[in-house]
């Protein structure tokens, strides 16, 4: 699409939605009045700055049903997000919103590669989770064949994938991980499956992970973005080049701003991710901060898109970690953890504070190329992962061998860092 | 001649060695020796056993991480003087050792000592060349 035309689209449905927004939303109602704004003052993209931001903490307040802009009985759908840090928030969906997500789904999972003849085993979450059947209804779009299966029982995803004929997977990338091991495990060779590809999000990942991913399960690991607040996955997805995901712009805008100061950053500069839904019916979201940090890309993909990118997520600004000062994403820890040969991708980080320094330890499974007769050659191993992320992150890490399978897989999002200092 | 010990890394955590020592139990390993070397943070298990290569496999069914490695294994007379004589032999052969335990036999009259010393090949040329009695692989599983 050219720019003048998707400008001139995503202005046009800009306007619209600040208007819906403002006469059907009493929230943003009022935000407008106390900023002195009306929804006439958006005359160009730029305009989006006046604009006030939308926050989780305020989606919150309006649990649960206060943010719809249409009554009640056009309301077919509802979602919530998992509420891990507090009350959930609520997204509704009309059913042009649920047309509209299956229209996004439909394109992340064809950039994916997946047609009518592909078998999709979802293994998200069904439920008040986005994950199930955000997917399912992109699979369903397209007339692919969608395997429902939901999250959980490995074994039963192992025996469906093979005898079914499992083409795509979808899961978290965690999961896919952990499915790997058991395949392994259970001695399924992969060239006797028939995986092309998986479309893994839900949560933060790297490089090395996809690196893992894709040698232990013999498929192309593509990375899918969304948040329920906005509508779920579909968002973003990232294509065949893997070189950041393409944000379907021309029903989400895209700012990125510093989470510290607000002000906004150009393409090219790492902030915080801020969204607007430009064709949400039920839940008009205004410039949510969504906490990931990334940044945007402007120009042609390789793989023929204009739709502009971002950035793998490398972090969350409220999950981002100071230790004695210095900023660390869990992110980081994974990244240079996995550049050492020989060491599991599963880990643990664990922050106290015994007396007054923040104390950072990393666990890590042991492994048999960790492991000796000797203890000082395990001392050695040990050290040497201590001295490899301190150069990586910058700081003291201590770190901790545990056995093999003692850290907690999960088969949703993986909790990765326990903080336990007071403050 | 060279025996194999078995190493397992273990936690030091509550409930760790008995879960090891149990997966042997349970698949009918009987354990000839054992040391355990400990820092505050973990732990390196060392076993002798009849059968190596099937006490890693169980183990290794159960999580554990587990390495075969060479070590020498020497019978000394009983009494006192005997691990002296041994360590003296090696002493004058410049040789480090790494670690060492041992355990009495049951009959009593000698004592076995399992040493790791850094070079395993010199510790056997060392020793035998001292006319020290040394164990094969299959002494271990008759003992």
């Amino acid at each position: 699409m050219d720019e003048e035309k998707r400008k001139r689209i995503q202005l046009k449905r800009l306007q619209d939605t600040v208007k819906r927004a403002y006469e059907n939303v009493p929230y943003y109602h009022k935000r407008f009045d106390e900023l002195g704004i009306e929804p006439e003052d958006i005359e160009s993209l730029e305009d989006i700055k006046k604009l006030p931001f939308t926050t989780k903490q305020d989606l919150r307040e309006a649990y649960p049903f206060e943010m719809f802009a249409v009554p009640d009985e056009d309301i077919i759908e509802v979602h919530t997000s998992s509420g891990t840090t507090g009350k959930p928030t609520v997204s509704g969906y009309t059913q042009r919103d649920i047309d509209l997500w299956s229209e996004v789904m439909a394109r992340a999972l064809t950039m994916a590669g997946a047609t009518r003849k592909d078998r999709i085993q979802n293994c998200y979450g069904y439920g008040l989770f986005t994950g199930g059947l955000g997917v399912h209804y992109g699979a369903q779009r397209i007339g692919a064949t969608v395997i429902p299966i939901s999250a959980g029982n490995t074994k039963r995803q192992i025996e469906i994938m093979q005898d079914f004929g499992t083409t795509i997977l979808t899961c978290t990338p965690s999961y896919a991980l952990y499915l790997a091991e058991v395949l392994q495990k259970e001695n399924v060779e992969i060239d006797n499956l028939k995986l092309k590809a998986g479309v893994f999000g839900a949560e933060m990942w790297t490089e090395e992970m996809r690196d893992a991913i894709e040698e232990r399960l013999g498929l192309k690991a593509l990375n899918i973005y969304g948040l329920t607040e906005i509508i779920g996955p579909g968002v973003a997805m990232e294509c065949h080049e893997k070189n950041g995901l393409h944000i379907f712009e021309d029903h989400f805008y895209p700012e990125i701003i510093n989470p510290e100061t607000l002000e906004s950053l150009p393409p090219g500069e790492k902030g915080e991710l801020v969204l607007t839904t430009l064709t949400r019916e039920a839940m008009p979201i205004i410039r949510f901060r969504t906490r990931d940090i990334t940044t945007l890309r402007r120009g042609r993909c390789p793989c023929g898109r204009t739709l502009i990118r971002i950035d793998r997520i490398t972090g969350r600004s409220d999950d981002m970690l100071k230790i004695r000062g210095v900023i660390v994403f869990p992110s980081q820890i994974e990244e240079a953890l996995l550049k050492i040969n020989g060491l599991e991708p599963h880990y643990q980080i664990v922050v106290t504070r015994p007396k007054y320094l923040d104390e950072l330890e990393v666990q890590v499974e042991a492994s048999p190329a960790l492991f000796s007769d000797e203890v000082k050659h395990v001392e050695e191993a040990k050290k040497m992962i201590e001295e490899h992320l301190q150069r990586e992150i910058g700081l003291r890490v201590n770190v901790t061998l545990v056995e093999p399978e003692t850290l907690p897989r999960s088969e949703g999002k993986a909790i990765r860092v326990i903080d336990k200092r007071k403050f | 001649m060279k025996v194999k010990q078995i190493s397992v890394f273990l936690e030091n955590k509550k409930g760790r060695l008995k879960k090891a020592v149990h997966a042997l139990a349970k698949a009918n390993i009987n354990i000839r020796a054992l040391s355990i070397a400990d820092t505050s943070e973990f732990g390196i298990l060392r076993l002798m056993v009849p059968d190596p290569e099937q006490a890693k496999k169980v183990l290794e069914e159960n999580n554990f991480v587990v390495k075969l490695n060479d070590v020498i294994a020497v019978e000394v007379p009983d009494r006192p003087g005997g691990l002296d004589k041994i360590l003296g032999i090696l002493t004058r052969a410049d040789m480090n050792v790494e670690y060492i335990y041992a355990f009495v036999e049951k009959k009593g009259e000698k004592a076995i000592v399992v040493i790791r010393t850094e070079d395993i090949d010199e510790g056997i040329r060392v020793l035998r060349g001292a006319g020290v009695p040394l164990l094969s692989a299959e002494d271990i599983s008759t003992l």
